[in-house]
């Protein structure tokens, strides 16, 4: 298949190794992958705190860039969350049924990764070896705004060497929000602070997670308090084989 | 325990704004959730007692195999009521008035409060005995008849703590869920006079209910307000644990019930959806304990007089926004309280509103108005983690709500302009990302100027201290460098 990678911008700038783990991984499957220069933001950030103007063009954008696309891949719930939930909205806020209509067409081809793995391509064991204990967050829009269900949770068993240690209270928010980390940065800590906890409490050396920006959030107090727990992105555990290990 | 006080009384609610239409400044959600979450005794008592209803509920809604169904239901009886609530207040004035009950038409909280003072002065009454309800918090009822000489008595064993405590409601359900037994015994030692008392729940509930008793069976008028009201038939419904509900709504002579517009049900057979989602939803059980149904006022039986107010409050603004219209859906179940991860840490006194939780988040700033500075920083006090609407009964998309609130406040701003929007840095920090994302030239512009800017923050591989706005991240996080190569600089060097 031809996949499109839609990388996100947080990831493209901030966390390239999840990107190159996509191409490795999609390429090790047999795909095809290209990915479109002209692509940039979903507009998830703008939206979401309320600059919703904004993200009009961000919206025109990506059906100009993904329009034609076989599948759109993204190692982000989160952004993907944002296309499927409120790309509508905002063609409805902009007034103009013809983006409306590109939006509806393009919303079925785009997809996170752990779903498009296990949900479309019907695949369970991408023959990773990745020898380390690892606990898995299951990220609020991967869960709540996508219902991925334990389809991370599937890969990541059939994974060789791994020893993955169930996560309690997985399903409560870590905290991050977006700008609410850092409007409203106590509350934002003090829930982070039982995710860290919970974390700790595994023993698992890495945190994995289908969004860098939970991960970042969480990464960066596992860091401050010298945790010895490395936040790694679901896509880079399912990269790894005994080659690259 | 740390040295500091516990309990509620340690912070001061004086701020809270009561009545809706009373514009007077509130704090923000930040302000005020700052204090709250260093309390440990809060942090501990709500965190307890959330966990265990959201287990409890989570039980009981399991056992339902028709519930998606049952929420569907709920939903679409509450959007037809939404949409011809014109029709159906009448038709319910109407079938109120045959059965022999008034019916007033109050636009705000003053209104409400003139039309229920002056009932209660009618009957000559010094003491009135009242049913829990959040209407009447919303509308600074108690206070209102204290202006008058009137005493409001709260019956509802939680509302009672709270008033003796001289405290505000922290859930809607549990309105003193921020208080342990310990505290309640203290409270009950002071106030009800109860020195032998010990904190078992059995013994509080007693010490209660001999102070109460003596109230019921004296008060010329009991208030209420209402769970549902069906249209066709007038009948009006309080569905309640402890039985003080049945005694306020049927001892009395005179029963005056308080209601928001929006609790209309249209036939009598919806109850069969309600009566199995709020029950379940709320308290976490299959039925309630006590359910009262009255349909205006019946020869030889219960109060002589029956008065309904009809509150408006901000309610129709609410209706005109065709994506906040379903807020008022709300059957003020709580369960969207005990589910979020924001309530449970900051508990509900930070949301300096009679709502609470994520459906306070939403339905405060749509009632106030988003002049409020308060009000209008309730919508970004949630990560938008979709805990709640995954448990609301009625299907209320809470954060489409939140998300759509947001953006009305920044279309404000933007309207107002003014230098303090043009220089606040969220508003450059977006409108500068908003234009770099437009054009993939000036994006990949931005990614290299992000990379050479943060040079003066770097310190062995990463930030521990970013100024101003952005320090809420780096007072507790460290936060990840930009790599020297973005994923698509790789990408180009790959291809070639």
């Amino acid at each position: 298949m031809q996949i499109s990678l839609f990388i996100t911008c947080f990831n493209d700038t901030l966390f390239p190794e999840t990107g190159k783990a996509m191409v490795q991984l999609l390429e090790r499957l047999g795909h095809q992958v290209d990915f479109p220069l002209e692509q940039t933001c979903c507009g998830q950030m703008h939206y979401n705190t309320g600059y919703q103007e904004e993200t009009i063009p961000l919206v025109r954008r990506f059906v100009e860039v993904f329009g034609e696309a076989e599948a759109v891949v993204a190692p982000s719930a989160s952004c993907v969350g944002m296309v499927r939930e409120f790309y509508s909205k905002v063609a409805e806020r902009a007034g103009d049924p013809e983006l409306a209509n590109a939006v509806e067409e393009v919303i079925p081809r785009v997809f996170e990764l752990s779903e498009f793995l296990v949900k479309e391509l019907g695949i369970e064991d991408v023959g990773a070896y990745y020898p380390h204990r690892v606990t898995y967050h299951p990220t609020c829009h991967s869960l709540r705004v996508l219902h991925v269900g334990d389809a991370p949770l599937i890969l990541l068993r059939n994974v060789r060497g791994i020893d993955l240690v169930e996560l309690p209270a997985a399903e409560q928010c870590c905290g991050f929000g977006g700008t609410f980390a850092v409007k409203n940065a106590d509350t934002s800590m003090a829930m982070l602070g039982d995710k860290i906890r919970h974390i700790k409490g595994t023993g698992a050396e890495v945190c994995a997670a289908a969004d860098n920006s939970c991960l970042m959030h969480i990464g960066g107090a596992l860091k401050r308090q010298r945790s010895g727990v490395e936040p790694v992105h679901l896509a880079e555990i399912l990269a790894s084989t005994e080659e690259t290990e | 325990m740390p040295e500091h006080n516990t309990g509620a009384d340690w912070i001061n609610v004086d701020f809270i704004s009561v009545t809706m239409k009373n514009k007077k400044k509130t704090p923000t959600f930040e302000e005020t959730a700052k204090a709250y979450l260093s309390n440990t005794q809060l942090r501990r008592n709500i965190g307890h007692a959330t966990h265990t209803i959201r287990e409890k509920r989570e039980t009981v809604v399991g056992e339902m195999p028709d519930w998606e169904i049952l929420r569907e239901a709920g939903s679409q009886l509450k959007k037809r009521v939404m949409r011809h609530l014109d029709d159906y207040l009448l038709q319910l004035e109407a079938s109120v008035q045959e059965a022999g009950g008034k019916v007033h038409w109050a636009g705000d909280a003053e209104e409400a409060n003139r039309i229920i003072a002056d009932l209660v002065k009618e009957q000559q009454a010094e003491e009135v005995v009242k049913v829990k309800s959040i209407t009447t918090d919303e509308i600074g009822l108690n206070q209102a008849l204290a202006g008058e000489g009137i005493r409001a008595l709260e019956t509802d064993l939680a509302e009672l703590i709270v008033q003796l405590a001289e405290d505000e409601p922290s859930h809607i359900l549990v309105p003193a869920i921020h208080k342990n037994r310990s505290e309640i015994r203290e409270l009950f030692r002071k106030k009800l006079n109860q020195q032998e008392l010990s904190d078992r729940p059995e013994d509080l509930a007693e010490a209660a209910r001999l102070y109460l008793r003596k109230k019921f069976l004296n008060a010329k008028v009991g208030i209420s307000g209402a769970n549902f009201a069906v249209a066709d038939t007038g009948t009006v419904a309080v569905v309640e644990s402890e039985g003080n509900g049945r005694m306020c709504t049927t001892l009395p002579e005179t029963l005056i019930t308080v209601m928001g517009i929006e609790k209309i049900i249209p036939r009598w057979r919806d109850f069969e959806v309600f009566m199995q989602l709020l029950p379940r939803s709320s308290t976490a059980e299959r039925m309630n304990p006590y359910n009262s149904f009255w349909t205006g006022v019946t020869e030889g039986d219960g109060p002589r007089e029956f008065h309904l107010v009809l509150l408006d409050n901000g309610r129709t603004n609410v209706l005109a926004d065709e994506v906040g219209r379903q807020t008022l859906n709300c059957i003020r179940c709580s369960a969207c309280l005990n589910v979020c991860p924001v309530y449970e840490r900051t508990g509900g006194h930070a949301y300096n509103s009679v709502y609470p939780g994520p459906i306070g988040a939403i339905l405060t700033p749509q009632l106030r108005g988003l002049d409020d500075e308060g009000a209008a920083s309730l919508p970004y006090a949630s990560t938008l983690c979709g805990a709640c609407y995954e448990v609301c009964p009625v299907k209320i998309n809470i954060p489409e709500v939140l998300v759509h609130l947001r953006g009305k406040i920044v279309d404000r701003k933007k309207r107002e302009g003014g230098l303090k929007t043009k220089t606040d840095p969220e508003h450059v920090g977006m409108r500068w990302m908003g234009r770099a994302f437009t054009k993939r030239s000036r994006y990949e512009r931005a990614q290299k100027i992000a990379r050479l800017g943060q040079k003066i923050f770097v310190r062995d591989g990463t930030i521990s201290n970013l100024p101003g706005e952005l320090s809420g991240w780096t007072a507790m996080r460290d936060l990840k460098p930009i790599p020297k190569q973005t994923f698509r600089e790789w990408w180009g060097d790959r291809d070639e």
